[in-house]
């Protein structure tokens, strides 16, 4: 199913009654929302991403705006006749129930035509509890299980309607790390074997690139950025996209465009711009675009190295990032100069971004021609 | 297309029948509530009603009037003057008073070895402690009645207030908001030479005061409206409380029945419970979930 | 104080002694007053029961034996005592449980009006039982001039003139019975109020985008959620209504037996004190008897909630 949203907005009213300011959660959002795909919504927390899952689920109403499911305008309907299935954060798994009764309790609320016999109901639920692989838990309460396991129950009980689309709001934030690696496998897997329409909402950028088809970075109810992971993260539309993803994240200098050139200080270290770009900007430049070389364009000072075995964090200072250290990742074939307590990098010019200063926009420049000085 | 059409038609339906839905259940529910709220109400407003109608007027209604255009204060008069309403509340107030005051200084000091104090058979102490909470009053005050009586402190205060001066549930309740203070705290208190009296009285009681704002005011409650202890214990006006009294005034009252001059004096005992309600009302319900019953 | 710390390991021991000595003494006013108030009486009041023929005024008795309880069980005023009570405690523990619950949920929907309306329910709680039993005996009492308040509603409805304070049992029950829900009332509702906003939004949330219905939600999500307190309060309800008393004094004065209208309790103080008090072995056996009902029923309450309450 194909989810379109068109201009959405969602504004509360301020906590502070008196002042009657309101607080835009959701601001002017559209989109589509390819059939099949699994999608990531992103952003830092109180950026509006579990508003807008919440506005798609039908718990909550717009302020202005449509949603379509397909061709069908469900702004105005209720969840229960969206053909949803969320998952919750802290999953909601009724503590009273059994993992069976818990899956089985959409199903009976179906009521009429849609009513299913009680082994039509066992049938599906035992289906659903398969994709998950929970069968061997059916008899047990909420309560005895582990994060993970209940993490699946949830799915299985989102899942046993056959929803048209399927929501999940943090579905890993509640789990450790291990568990976290193993179920974003898992809702990948799930996700691909039932072809469902599936957004999932997330603070966690590493978790988002390594599933999803396509992301949505969101900051304060506004879209930065949609698109693939590796385009997105290729090709930051703006700072804030920029240093929101990837780990560690990028390192940002200030910078001047002088003649064309991008000015470190006064070192000149990337050339191509065009001659109508700002004065002012800022450089961000992710680990892995440092190489080291010995009259590199870039000189920061020192200050230790970090072996991680596959390859090395060489940390650095320079008076002109905004980052309290310089990171660069490097691989372990090339050699550091310890003796020295400056080190010299030249910058991949692919894996440099340049932003306007104020409006921090993306500021584009001829790689081709550019490269290292 | 035709199924889209049919569809949308389907949707706008749903969207229909849910908001006529939602409607009628809220209609519903307030009209249930509001019921109620003038079931709790209306003795209020009658009382304070009939308070206020003179003896005449109201004895010569055959079918009760809603509303009263002359009213009078006459019966508050009667009230105090011909009943001694005044040394009822006066009792009453000295009763409370003293039995909360007692009580605090009493549960504070036992909550407090609870809590803070290590002594050899603490934890039987303390089950035997709780296990006294399931013992009826109903059981004991038989026998109580019995010592005071034979102790000759039936129609004295300390008879009436002796006996409802421990309270092992506002001593448990106690303890555990002592425990939750950092044991640190009393460490500090110690290294500085603190006496044990000296940091209860200026750490743990502070510190607790909300807890023991609350008990105060359950037991302020507790007292303004016990009955069935005074009633035991004192024969003589002089020492009767405002329930005794107001049970005295109905059975002997004013001479005559005068239902008004009755009112005024329910309405003089009911009102300063009800203000001290609508000041602490938080803190009053807060404090009554945690463990208030009512009989 | 600080002696202990440099001092020898007896010097510890006697430290230790010390201060279990001085715990013993912050806790001495509330053993004093336990024992003397609580834990002695309960002790006696087994005692007494047992002493046949006690004459207060000379404190002598003849034997000892079962006779109190056989003569309490004899009495027709006990008996009656015991048959209003349990007629009290079948309706007004179910019926207040009930009305509580319906209410506590509909409060819990609104929210305009919603912290108005806790405040005016929780007003009975803080009013004397004594006091506001009398504005309840004349809003149901008839008299040479008036048939009372609700005898007007009565009539409006095309019905006939009850004596409810002074006439037919079923009608002085049901004064009784009203009087107590309205009192038991407030604390009901605060803890079911409390009890329904403390179940997660979510679980509602989930039900909603299930397409579960309103009354489905009810009874398959919140009732099982909201049970243990539920059960708390049918608990505490019944040990309650056991214990009734006051009501039915402020209602029919304090002379219950001859309205017919006693309690159990009524029946112990009226055998302490009061025109035919003054037998405290008979009053001892009847609170014993009163205490094991309660026991019995409060243990029957507690296996069936081990089985029905679901967590």
């Amino acid at each position: 199913m194909e989810v379109i949203l068109q201009n959405l907005t969602k504004k509360f009213p301020g906590r502070d009654r008196k002042k009657k300011k309101e607080v835009i959660a959701v601001n002017n959002f559209s989109f589509s929302i390819p059939d099949g795909k699994l999608i990531g919504l992103l952003g830092p927390s109180g950026c509006g991403k579990s508003t807008t899952l919440n506005l798609i689920s039908g718990l909550l109403k717009p302020t202005s705006g449509r949603i379509f499911f397909g061709e069908d305008d469900v702004t105005d309907l209720p969840p229960e006749h969206r053909g949803i299935g969320l998952v919750f954060q802290n999953y909601a798994l009724y503590p009273h129930l059994t993992v069976m009764q818990n899956i089985l309790f959409p199903l009976q609320n179906l009521k009429g035509r849609d009513r299913l016999s009680k082994a039509e109901m066992a049938e599906k639920a035992r289906e659903a509890a398969g994709l998950v692989q929970i069968e061997e838990l059916l008899d047990r309460k909420p309560g005895e299980l582990s994060g993970g396991q209940q993490q699946r129950v949830a799915i299985a009980r989102a899942l046993v309607k056959r929803p048209k689309v399927l929501l999940l709001d943090e579905p890993l934030s509640n789990l450790d790390a291990r568990l976290r690696l193993q179920t974003r496998e898992e809702i990948r897997r799930i996700q691909r074997e039932t072809g469902i329409t599936t957004i999932f909402v997330t603070h966690d950028q590493e978790e988002a690139m390594s599933i999803s088809d396509m992301i949505i970075v969101m900051k304060e109810g506004i879209v930065q950025q949609i698109g693939r992971p590796q385009e997105v993260y290729d090709n930051p539309a703006n700072l804030f996209v920029a240093r929101f993803l990837g780990t560690p994240p990028v390192n940002v200098f200030d910078g001047k465009i002088r003649d064309g050139r991008l000015y470190i200080g006064e070192e000149a270290v990337l050339n191509g711009f065009s001659k109508d770009s700002p004065s002012d900007v800022c450089a961000a430049v992710r680990p892995e675009g440092f190489r080291l070389c010995e009259n590199g364009a870039l000189g920061c000072e020192l200050r230790g190295v970090e072996v991680m075995g596959r390859d090395i964090s060489v940390v650095s200072g320079n008076k002109f990032s905004q980052n309290p250290q310089v990171r660069a990742i490097i691989s372990t074939e090339q050699q550091i100069d310890f003796e020295n307590s400056t080190v010299r990098f030249d910058l991949i010019p692919r894996k440099v971004f340049v932003f306007h200063r104020e409006t921090e926009e993306r500021i584009c420049f001829e790689v081709s021609t550019g490269g290292s000085l | 297309m035709e199924t889209l059409m049919k569809n949308k038609t389907d949707y706008s339906k749903i969207e229909k029948k849910a908001a006529v839905r939602k409607r009628m259940v809220s209609t519903i529910t307030y009209l249930l509530l509001s019921l109620w709220a003038i079931v709790v109400l209306f003795p209020f407003y009658w009382m304070v009603l009939t308070s206020l109608k003179s003896y005449g007027a109201y004895n010569s209604e055959y079918t009760p009037k809603f509303f009263t255009l002359s009213p009078t204060i006459q019966n508050y008069a009667d009230a105090f003057g011909t009943v001694p309403l005044g040394r009822y509340l006066m009792n009453t107030t000295i009763f409370t008073l003293a039995t909360t005051a007692l009580m605090l200084i009493v549960i504070t000091l036992a909550a407090f070895a609870f809590a803070r104090l290590e002594f050899r058979g603490k934890n039987i102490v303390f089950v035997l402690f709780l296990s006294l909470m399931m013992i009826p009053n109903e059981l004991v005050i038989i026998t109580n009645f019995v010592t005071v009586t034979n102790l000759n402190m039936r129609n004295t205060f300390s008879g009436l207030i002796l006996p409802s001066v421990t309270s092992v549930f506002y001593i448990y309740l106690l303890k555990e908001n002592f425990e939750q203070i950092p044991d640190s705290l009393y460490y500090a208190a110690k290294v500085d030479g603190t006496s044990d009296l000296k940091y209860l009285l200026k750490v743990m009681v502070p510190i607790s005061k909300p807890t023991l704002i609350t008990i105060t005011i359950l037991k302020v409650i507790e007292c303004w409206n016990s009955y069935v202890w005074p009633r035991l214990i004192t024969d003589n006006e002089d020492y009767y409380l405002v329930s005794n009294g107001i049970q005295e005034i109905r059975e002997n009252g004013f001479g005559r029945e005068n239902i008004p001059a009755m009112m005024a004096a329910v309405v003089v005992i009911s009102t300063p419970l009800i203000i001290l309600f609508l000041i602490f009302r938080k803190r009053i319900m807060a404090g009554v979930s945690r463990g208030g019953m009512k009989g | 104080m600080k002696k202990d710390k440099e001092g020898s390991v007896s010097g510890t021991t006697m430290w230790k002694k010390f201060g279990s000595l001085k715990a013993w003494l912050y806790l001495l006013p509330a053993i004093l007053f336990l024992g003397i108030f609580m834990i002695y009486p309960l002790v006696d009041v087994f005692i007494y029961s047992f002493e046949e023929g006690y004459n207060s005024a000379s404190q002598t008795y003849f034997g000892t034996g079962f006779y109190n309880y056989s003569y309490v069980l004899h009495d027709p005023y006990f008996l009656q005592a015991v048959k209003n009570t349990f007629v009290l405690v079948l309706i007004t523990v179910p019926l207040s449980t009930g009305i509580a619950l319906l209410i506590s949920v509909g409060l819990h929907s609104i929210t305009p009006f919603r912290n108005f309306l806790q405040t005016v329910y929780f007003l009975p709680y803080v009013t004397n039982t004594l006091a506001i039993g009398l504005v309840f005996m004349i809003l149901f009492k008839k008299t040479a001039y008036s048939d009372g308040l609700i005898n007007l509603l009565i009539n409006w409805f095309g019905g006939a003139s009850v004596d409810f304070i002074a006439g037919p049992y079923w009608a002085k029950m049901f004064v009784l019975c009203f009087y107590t829900i309205w009192v038991v009332m407030p604390f009901k509702i605060l803890i079911l109020t409390g009890a329904l906003s403390s179940v997660n939004q979510e679980y509602y949330n989930a039900a909603r985008v299930d397409g579960t219905s309103k009354l489905r939600t009810f009874l398959r999500i919140t009732l099982p959620m909201i049970s243990p307190m539920i059960f708390y309060l049918i608990i505490t309800g019944f040990i309650g209504a056991f214990k009734a008393y006051s009501d039915a004094v402020a209602l029919f004065g304090t002379d219950l037996n001859a309205a017919g209208m006693n309690t159990i309790v009524g029946y112990v103080y009226d055998m302490l004190y009061g025109d035919s008090g003054g037998y405290p072995s008979y009053a001892s056996a009847a609170a014993i008897l009163l205490f094991t009902i309660v026991l019995t029923i409060t243990c029957i309450n507690l296996l069936v909630s081990r089985k029905k309450v679901h967590y």
